[in-house]
């Protein structure tokens, strides 16, 4: 039991990677599938930054009080994924509205009703 | 171009980035393009300077800002990714001359200025993705090409909505992949504290055991890597993207993004990983193996039901990737030679036939399927032997440069006695004689006659620079060996350096 409250932080990680993978693959709304992108790469971001913390630690400051701190590259990094993350919500979004434009549905399954439709 | 010497490494990629971002502003297309095509031309001379100092110098590192590699990032050019960096070079300022014409008419004509920004976004990121030497720097890499390749690709939404979905799917299982490799990246870095490639190694060594928290880092980060790269279960967005984009977007990512992603993923195999021999062997004998060997089925009998041609060819390069993963999958230097050798030749063939059927697109002004194109070898017929060529050339005729890649898969395979899979192979490519039939049958042996049409001499000069190159390299296949030979050897041989 003290394992999981010491690691609850990457209990968290997983359980919001499946969720949001759950949501992308579940969900009809292409809205609904771009926030359970962003969820899933959340997740991530949670896990790089439990990766970085170390018990006592603080902020990199170099000063005569604090000689233990937290390790700043990860969070460096996911500065960084956090950008890409918002790049990718962006652009798909932009994308569903164009859909919903040529399409009047952002929902997956009246979609490919009328693509059957104009097939046949 | 000597004071550019110096950081050539980095200039080749940043450069493209750089114009993208001004071209942006410039609202002329015709100038948009002439800016393209200039700094493609100075891309490639750096590219061949590049090759020249390779050849005197060896493997060249190029640390930014003279952080040494621990800390900095790093680009490296060593003999795996040299023979790309120049075919990539050579193979977009190709492209990109043919994309003028193919822009104009099947994307809006007001957009087609802008394009030709993400196109260099494109081009630079995945040059990004060859060179560099870092892990999560390759993540950035694949983010910037994904996303303007995506935009690209939503572009072909001015000829055919369904443009708009492929390119949706594209972004939604493109960044599941992207992200599953930087979970990769943070259990690597959980273990090690290094993202450079170089130094991973070493670190890794002193778990040489392995531990459960690499070996699970490493599969995240392979998982992702193939997603990104369309190896069969996980191709699923490869042939709408390619089929919907403008014809000059599905030539380039065809002949080179997948390439380039595959490049890094057999590093990420033999260089990283050659360490957990056993490991690798059980993913390279029981998953790499069998997943290319369906690849090949799949993709060929997929593409023998296609209709529509720009489909029928994304089904095909399924069953290319399947190919070159086939070859990286025989765990020794024949193996990994002949891979290199079918990198090469499969984007100099995917290519040509990419433009050829992009010419037809806009000449039908509609989709090119099997119906449509009845006669046209006589309406367009240097197009239309160009095509020929390029899908002789697929299907592993003597004399073109397919020839030579099946041939060294063959040898491989012989001489690690894989039988039964020559047997699968032989039988694939019979196969594939099927569906390039189909396009030949009504291109050229049609009741429909017509006459001979004018074609636009920019359009058809590229598709036979292609044309050509490929019965080049089928008959003098030494420089394509010899470049397969340098990259395979560094690789297996080379661990770290």
């Amino acid at each position: 039991m003290t394992d999981f409250l010491y690691f609850w932080n990457h209990f968290a990680f997983v359980i919001l990677m499946v969720s949001g993978l759950f949501i992308i693959i579940t969900s009809q709304n292409y809205i609904k599938k771009i926030v359970g992108l962003a969820i899933f790469q959340t997740s991530v971001f949670v896990f790089f930054v439990s990766l970085a913390k170390i018990i006592d630690g603080t902020a990199p400051i170099l000063n005569s009080v604090n000689n233990v701190y937290s390790n700043p590259l990860p969070h460096v990094l996911i500065l960084t994924a956090i950008v890409v993350g918002v790049a990718t919500s962006a652009l798909g979004l932009a994308i569903v509205l164009q859909i919903y434009k040529n399409y009047g549905s952002v929902e997956e399954n009246e979609i490919k009703k009328e693509e059957l439709k104009e097939n046949s | 171009m000597n004071i550019f010497l110096d950081d050539a490494t980095a200039l080749v990629v940043v450069l493209p980035l750089l114009i993208a971002a001004i071209i942006a502003f410039i609202p002329s297309s015709r100038l948009a393009w002439f800016i393209t095509i200039v700094t493609l031309v100075f891309h490639l001379s750096l590219s061949v300077e590049l090759f020249q100092n390779f050849s005197s110098f060896g493997t060249i590192i190029y640390e930014f800002g003279n952080w040494p590699p621990p800390w900095g990032i790093s680009f490296k050019l060593d003999g795996v990714n040299i023979g790309l960096q120049l075919l990539f070079s050579a193979f977009v300022l190709v492209t990109t001359i043919y994309s003028r014409k193919i822009f104009l008419s099947e994307i809006d004509p007001e957009d087609s200025g802008k394009a030709y920004s993400l196109w260099l976004l494109a081009i630079g990121s995945l040059n990004g993705i060859i060179l560099t030497n870092d892990i999560f720097n390759l993540f950035v890499f694949l983010e910037i090409s994904a996303l303007s390749s995506i935009s690209l690709i939503s572009l072909g939404a001015g000829t055919n909505r369904k443009a708009l979905l492929a390119a949706f799917n594209y972004l939604v299982i493109g960044a599941i992949g992207a992200t599953f490799y930087v979970i990769g990246v943070g259990f690597a870095y959980a273990m090690t504290g290094t993202l450079n490639m170089n130094d991973l190694i070493i670190q890794l060594s002193q778990y040489s055991e392995g531990q459960l928290a690499i070996f699970a880092g490493m599969s995240f980060m392979l998982i992702g890597l193939m997603v990104k790269s369309a190896v069969f279960p996980l191709h699923l967005w490869l042939p709408p993207a390619y089929s919907y984009a403008p014809s000059a977007v599905s030539t380039l990512f065809a002949a080179l993004a997948t390439k380039a992603i595959l490049i890094f993923f057999v590093r990420i195999l033999y260089e990283v990983f050659s360490i957990y021999n056993g490991y690798l062997e059980i993913f390279l004998d029981y998953i790499l193996l069998p997943l290319s060997l369906i690849a090949i089925f799949v993709g060929t009998i997929i593409a023998i039901y296609q209709n529509d041609i720009k489909k029928l060819l994304a089904y095909s390069s399924i069953a290319q990737i399947g190919y070159i993963t086939l070859a990286f999958s025989i765990n020794d230097n024949s193996g990994v030679l002949a891979g290199f050798v079918h990198i090469f030749n499969h984007a100099l063939i995917k290519g040509g036939l990419f433009m050829a059927v992009g010419y037809l697109a806009i000449s039908l002004n509609d989709r090119v399927t099997l119906e449509s194109i009845e006669g046209y070898g006589q309406k367009y017929p240097i197009t239309s032997y160009a095509l020929l060529v390029c899908g002789l050339s697929l299907i592993g005729l003597p004399l073109t440069n397919g020839f030579i890649s099946k041939l060294y898969i063959f040898q491989a395979l012989y001489s690690n006695e894989m039988f039964l899979t020559i047997g699968l192979v032989a039988l694939s490519s019979a196969l594939a004689v099927i569906y390039f039939w189909k396009i030949v049958e009504k291109l050229f042996f049609s009741s429909k006659g017509y006459e001979a049409t004018s074609e636009d001499p920019a359009i058809y000069i590229p598709i036979w620079i292609i044309a050509l190159s490929i019965i080049y390299f089928g008959i003098f296949s030494s420089t394509i060996v010899e470049f397969s030979s340098i990259a395979s050897e560094s690789l297996i041989l080379g661990g770290s350096n």
